[in-house]
């Protein structure tokens, strides 16, 4: 019952479950973020691009992304990483990825298909007028994408992006599943060592209520901030 | 590259002893559907409710609506997950709290109960958006022919809200099923837990994953495909 219920169990982990979880957490989410807005953004022209070959292959690895659960998806890439790095390096044997890397590749290239999907929404909301008079000026694919097209849509799109940044952070308490230290890893490592679940399971449960709650706050906030006028 | 690829494996028995590996996938398979659609019923309807309860005038219930949407939009499934199954029995009364413990099949119970509330609140947010993109006046007609706020709801509001969000709902259908292999980490034998296990008792990593990866690929494709014909049947003739 929670009459029972021990503070001094979080107080003593409260260096581990952030020195050490939340680090891990917190930067998995920036450069996963960071590397799907990019990568997403590249799927999301190779899509409207009307290439045969590349926007076939860019919609195939979009749904494809989309109708897998992200654990599988994290035990994919957790044992294909190795055989990829052999290839890539030459080497007969594969080779071992550390936990960090391994699971930034993964959430890397699972969310840039999410990403992909919104920044082809964004790409899609600017009027075809605009690309049409970029041509006119004598401005070539990239340079209407990088001065015209995509700054508009990444300020359309940003709270969209950033929302689902959130859901990337939620989703990065995932790796559990290869027993890494994350801040779900590491309140989970406490709970069982000292038989404290409870207690653990609450605090992280209002750590991460707390951190979405106050981002999505912001996010709203933002949207009125950056909405164009028209 | 020296990985020894091994189709047949499938047909090899498993060391369960309860039939072969492609049988093992499959039972994951069944657990995975079952979960997702006990899941779905619970989201369907607490969600329908908390998303009703964001439209309504009174203040209390947009509260309740609200704070539920935000609980449970904002805590990971994985975390909720345990607080369902590892604290929810230790805080309950002990007698009540060691029932749930020796459940039988606690793990399916806590998954499709733990999944429910969580699709819920997205189910909630696709309904609002549903009843709020309808055009005021219809409230109103409502009201001008003397419905109760219950009746306005149950056969003006919710029937067009639904056809509205039918294309957002099948995706958080779809969402709600690829989460069940979420409920692996508290022992539930779905299809990715089922995959991973063929992978450790058989070590042939990528045609274990590579099954399972067809098999959600499948399900998608049916669930796609049966919300099109649920469309077309549910369409109010004439309209668009």
């Amino acid at each position: 019952m929670l009459s029972n219920f021990d503070f001094s169990v979080i107080l003593k982990s409260l260096p581990y479950l952030f020195g050490q979880g939340m680090v891990f957490t917190l930067s998995l989410t920036a450069m996963a973020a960071a590397g799907g807005v990019v990568i997403g953004t590249l799927l999301a022209m190779a899509r409207l691009s009307g290439i045969p070959g590349v926007w076939h292959l860019a919609k195939g690895y979009v749904e494809l992304c989309r109708s897998l659960p992200l654990v599988l998806v994290i035990f994919w890439f957790y044992f294909l990483v190795p055989y990829i790095g052999a290839y890539v390096t030459g080497s007969s044997t594969p080779i071992q990825v550390g936990a960090f890397p391994s699971a930034l590749i993964t959430f890397t290239a699972f969310e840039a298909a999410y990403f992909a999907e919104i920044m082809r929404a964004g790409i899609q909301s600017i009027p075809k007028g605009q690309t049409a008079a970029a041509s006119a000026l004598g401005m070539n694919y990239w340079q209407t994408m990088s001065n015209v097209v995509l700054p508009q849509a990444f300020r359309n799109m940003l709270p969209l992006l950033l929302t689902q940044t959130i859901v990337l952070f939620q989703d990065t308490s995932l790796v559990y599943v290869l027993s890494l230290t994350d801040f779900m890893g590491a309140a989970s490592k406490v709970a069982q060592r000292d038989g404290r679940l409870v207690e653990m399971y609450i605090f992280a449960a209002i750590v991460y209520f707390a951190i979405c709650f106050s981002a999505s706050f912001l996010v709203r906030r933002l949207q009125r901030r950056v909405a164009i006028i028209r | 590259m020296n990985y020894n690829w091994n189709w047949s494996i499938f047909f090899d028995q498993s060391p369960e002893g309860t039939g072969t590996y492609a049988d093992m996938l499959l039972s994951g398979l069944q657990w995975t559907i079952v979960t997702a659609l006990c899941a779905w019923v619970i989201a369907f309807f607490l969600g329908s409710l908390v998303g009703v309860l964001r439209t309504l005038p009174s203040k209390t219930a947009n509260a309740i609506g609200t704070t539920y949407v935000e609980i449970f939009r904002n805590v990971p499934l994985l975390v909720q997950m345990f607080l369902w199954y590892f604290v929810l029995p230790e805080v309950l009364p002990r007698q009540l709290g060691d029932a749930v413990k020796q459940m039988p099949d606690a793990p399916f119970y806590t998954a499709v109960v733990c999944l429910g509330f969580f699709t819920a609140s997205r189910v909630a947010e696709q309904v609002r958006a549903g009843i709020q993109a309808l055009p005021r006046g219809q409230r109103m007609a409502g009201t001008a022919m003397g419905f109760t706020t219950y009746q306005t709801y149950r056969y003006v509001l919710l029937p067009n809200a639904y056809r509205i969000i039918l294309p957002p709902l099948t995706s958080e259908f779809l969402n709600n099923l690829k989460n069940t292999s979420v409920a692996l980490t508290i022992g539930l034998l779905e299809l990715t837990g089922r995959a991973r296990s063929m992978q450790e008792f058989s070590f042939q990593v990528f045609e274990a994953f590579t099954a399972a990866t067809i098999l959600y690929v499948l399900i998608n494709l049916v669930v796609v495909v049966a919300a099109t014909f649920l469309e077309r049947a549910v369409a109010i003739p004439g309209q668009r």
